[in-house]
């Protein structure tokens, strides 16, 4: 039987964990769920539920800056930053097609402690870029500041880097602070039809190398754009650049990006409706997420290697293994889909294997939970980093409570 | 100024541990007279003095590794150093401890330019990696004020920032990967050519830990294209209420220029007596607002800013009109420091961050602080990120001075935190401001940030008297120690 808690405030959640830590009971940390099936499998008596700490507790628009608790329903920052004419720069991805939990709600402290970013990683920074200031309550129950709310701060240790990304193992995050940026007036989406993808890694180069302020590039192979959905959608591959800024600065750029990539073949571009369409669909992961909407059973792999050898990585796992991948980051994101549901380990061997000689990092988004306790879902760690790691967790949270197992079985 | 007393145990062996550092580093790698040593006893914060033992300057990650293995097997206290720019005290030394200079690692190892990465040796400077890439068009983003001089580690280590956050970051938003070589010699690697590696994000927490986790010994930065131009239009007010409010609509219009520098009356009349920008003199507040892009970008940006500035009583607005008269309005803001230092015998430059809409009142208050405390204070101010810069104008000489000084300095920097800001936006705590923490920090923030500091380093041998106030008790972390075996589940899942 798995107790659940539902602290509705942050004493109330530093008193659910230091119960815990006295009693030395794991806690599994939930906030809204769509992402409870990224990460290890987390063995816990009971779970702690922070969806029901919402709401935003400081906006100042002038001074880029938006905090929310940690469980407010991401879709409520945006809407709030949005009526203001502003964004969250790091375009936080929405799994729940993917991972198939649609019921849920995705909530602004799922994503910082998943440190998921979207398209624009590549020219605003990541999540973690954007996050200025947390409070938290770590492992011994003992609710803790990091950073604040303004935007250049070397105060200290900077601990908000630490609890991105670190899936509720070091502390529950109790509310988030972010620089957030303008939304732009206008943006257009340039769209090369049929390239190859080495050719398309090259002329994503030459796009985000240039000074045309290049915001996404991404490439889908036939498959993957004849799955995209909206205008994409075609039987030949698209590689697509975003350009976005003031209307006249963008009409300028446009024009200036498409004579630039002119040897790669001549753009279209998509109107601002369309163009606004695809890049959520590439920040969820759409081309996959629809293509296996009835065979949720196949593994996806999300691979993070050096922009130019995004083609060359995939090609070589591909030669290995029934595998569709497309690109994300101007090459530099790898998304993949294992097409044989009985590949061993999930295709672990192969993909590890062609990261290890090229360089990144491959994690296994999507996979059963067996699969999941089995295959080591993030890249390990290296010798020292590893004991470096376990120290950290152990001075965060020495009684191992918090999502014990979530991202290594070691913390 | 407290330092932690001298260990005699360390002194005693002095002539071993010299004749160690020599055995891996030899010829003139290793300095141990007072002479030579001179110019590593301070750093830019020159109020502090302290002669280390010796000076180290390996050239090789090697000769780093086996000089902080020996350091750690014989609890000899170790002080990483850069070009030694940092203002806060950061490469203090220690007088029974070593300093670990990596001066001599200085080249640029790899660019990159299809991935737009370059990857150095952590003594090469600032500029030096924009000078590495500009004939392709491309630049390093974060520009401390000292990037003449400063080194890439020493801005690793600062989280060093610059005029041009705003839009582009600091130092952590623009690495991508690191060397680094733990307190026990293990050589370790971050990130790399790739973004966002999963597990901690250790690349994050070393960036900006004042060389306490590690010495870094080669990193990878982001390189970025250059705009196509840029250019600056330059504005007075009456007040730095109209100014502030003028930042704050440019802000809120969408708008993020790629400078929005301010400073007050005191720094308008140093610099413009030194530098002769052509700054206005009957105002309170100038405003230097810096666009990019082509030139039609750059006029459509620049109208629609002094459009906005109108609404708030300017009483100059001044749009450069060439690439000459650009120069002249940034030689004056880049010159502040040294037209502050003509006016004043000394001067104490103070980093503290507020949110931008406390500037008036921030402003008002640090006036009252001015007259209190008798001395003049000039202000400039990062005015979009909220980084503010007063200096005071003391001198050394004159008996007390530099005690009320810092005194003064202090109350600033409270008043900061006092109205949600911070102690520091990019100098760094270093010894400076390290008794200040316990104002920004309750006791158990700090607890868990010197846990972390345990957790890479357990007996504090690394820049150990820096950022924390002194005690006595190194907090204790369970889990494996750092010559264990890594745990399995880590290494395999």
């Amino acid at each position: 039987m798995v107790d659940s808690l539902h602290p509705t405030t942050e004493a109330a959640l530093a008193d659910a964990v230091a119960a815990a830590s006295a009693e030395q009971v794991p806690l599994e940390v939930v906030a809204g769920g769509s992402k409870r099936g990224f990460g290890r499998p987390v063995q816990a008596a009971r779970t702690l539920h922070i969806d029901g700490m919402t709401g935003i507790t400081l906006y100042e628009p002038s001074e880029l800056v938006i905090s929310a608790r940690a469980g407010t329903p991401v879709a409520e920052v945006e809407r709030t930053l949005a009526a203001h004419g502003q964004r969250l720069p790091f375009e936080p991805a929405d799994y729940r097609a993917l991972l198939g939990t649609d019921k849920a709600t995705p909530t602004i402290g799922g994503a910082v402690a998943c440190n998921l970013s979207g398209p624009a990683r590549i020219a605003a920074g990541a999540l973690r870029d954007h996050l200025i200031g947390v409070r938290f309550v770590n492992g011994r129950g003992e609710v803790l500041r990091a950073g604040g709310r303004v935007m250049k701060n070397v105060t200290g240790y900077d601990l908000c880097k630490l609890l991105a990304g670190s899936f509720g193992t070091l502390g529950v995050l109790s509310e988030v602070t972010f620089k957030v940026l303008p939304q732009p007036e206008s943006t257009a989406t340039l769209v090369l039809r049929g390239l190859p993808d080495v050719a398309a890694m090259a002329a994503m180069a030459r796009a985000l190398g240039s000074p045309l302020d290049v915001t996404a590039a991404a490439h889908l192979p036939a498959w993957a754009a004849s799955a995209s959905g909206g205008a994409t959608q075609s039987d030949q591959s698209a590689t697509a650049m975003r350009l976005e800024g003031f209307e006249a600065s963008v009409a300028y750029r446009s024009a200036e990006l498409a004579a630039l990539l002119v040897d790669f073949g001549t753009a279209d571009t998509l109107d601002d409706k369309a163009g606004r369409a695809f890049w959520p669909a590439i920040r969820d992961v759409a081309p996959i997420a629809r293509s296996t909407a009835g065979d949720a059973d196949r593994a996806v792999w999300r691979i993070s290697t050096k922009p130019t050898e995004g083609a060359a990585l995939l090609r070589q796992i591909a030669d290995r293994l029934p595998v569709r991948g497309f690109y994300d980051w101007g090459g530099g994101l790898v998304w993949l889909v294992v097409d044989d549901p009985q590949a061993e380990e999930c295709g672990a061997g192969p993909i590890r294997e062609a990261v290890a000689t090229i360089g990144g990092h491959a994690t296994l988004v999507r996979g059963s939970p067996a699969q999941r306790a089995a295959i080591p879902v993030f890249q390990p760690v290296a010798g020292p980093l590893a004991v470096v790691a376990a120290r950290l967790k152990a001075s965060f949270d020495p009684n191992r409570i918090l999502n014990p197992g979530r991202m290594y079985s070691a913390v | 100024m407290d330092m932690p007393p001298l260990n005699p145990s360390i002194l005693d062996r002095r002539d071993e541990i010299i004749a160690a550092m020599r055995a891996i580093v030899p010829g003139e790698g290793v300095i141990d007279t007072g002479e030579e040593m001179r110019v590593y006893e301070t750093d830019g914060l020159t109020a502090y003095r302290q002669m280390p033992m010796a000076v180290v300057l390996p050239s090789t990650t090697d000769q780093v590794s086996r000089v902080l293995r020996y350091c750690h097997d014989n609890a000899v206290p170790v002080v990483a150093r850069g070009a030694g720019t940092s203002l806060a005290g950061g490469a203090l030394p220690l007088g029974d401890g070593i300093v670990l200079g990596i001066a001599k690692m200085n080249r640029v190892l790899d660019v990159d330019f299809a991935n737009r990465t370059a990857t150095v040796q952590p003594g090469v400077t600032n500029i030096g990696i924009t000078r590495a890439v500009e004939h392709e068009g491309f630049f390093y983003a974060p520009d401390p004020s000292s990037q003449l001089a400063c080194t890439i580690a020493g801005n690793v280590g600062m989280n060093s920032g610059g005029a041009h956050c705003l839009k582009y970051g600091v130092t952590s938003n623009n690495l991508l990967g690191l060397e680094m070589v733990l307190m026990n010699g293990d050589v370790v690697r971050l990130g790399g050519q790739h973004l966002d590696s999963p597990g901690y994000d250790l690349l994050g927490i070393v960036t900006g830990s004042e060389g306490m986790l590690g010495v870094v010994t080669e990193i990878t930065v982001r390189i970025l294209r250059a705009a196509e131009g840029a250019r600056p239009v330059l504005m007075g007010f009456d007040s730095s209420v109209d100014a502030g409010a003028c930042v704050a609509a440019i802000i809120a219009s969408g708008i993020i220029p790629v400078a929005l520098e301010f400073m007050d009356k005191p720094a308008i009349e140093a610099t413009e007596g030194f530098s002769g920008a052509g700054y206005p003199m009957d105002v309170e507040a100038l405003l230097i607002v810096e666009v990019e892009g082509s030139d039609q970008e750059i006029d459509d940006l620049l109208d629609r800013i002094t459009a906005i500035a109108r609404a708030h009583n300017p009483r100059h607005i001044r749009v450069s009109a060439s690439e000459a008269e650009s120069a002249r309005i940034w030689k004056g803001r880049k010159s502040a420091f040294g037209a502050i230092g003509r006016i004043s015998p000394d001067y104490y430059c103070m980093d503290g961050t507020i949110p931008t809409g406390a500037l008036p009142d921030v402003l008002t208050k640090i006036g009252e602080l001015s007259k209190a405390y008798g001395f003049r204070v000039a202000n400039i101010f990062h005015a979009g990120d909220g980084n503010l810069h007063p200096l005071i104008l003391y001198d050394a000489n004159a008996p007390g001075e530099l005690e009320r000084a810092e005194r003064m300095g202090a109350d600033i920097l409270k008043l900061c935190v006092d109205v949600g800001g911070c102690l520091t936006g990019e100098h760094g705590v270093g010894v400076e401001k390290r008794d200040l923490m316990t104002h920004q920090f309750t006791a158990g923030e700090l607890d868990q940030q010197r846990r972390v500091k345990s957790a890479f380093d357990p007996a504090w041998l690394l820049n150990p008297a820096k950022v924390f106030p002194l005690t006595e008790d190194k907090p204790g972390v369970d889990g494996p120690t750092p010559d264990a075996a890594p745990p399995e589940g880590m290494t395999h899942g």
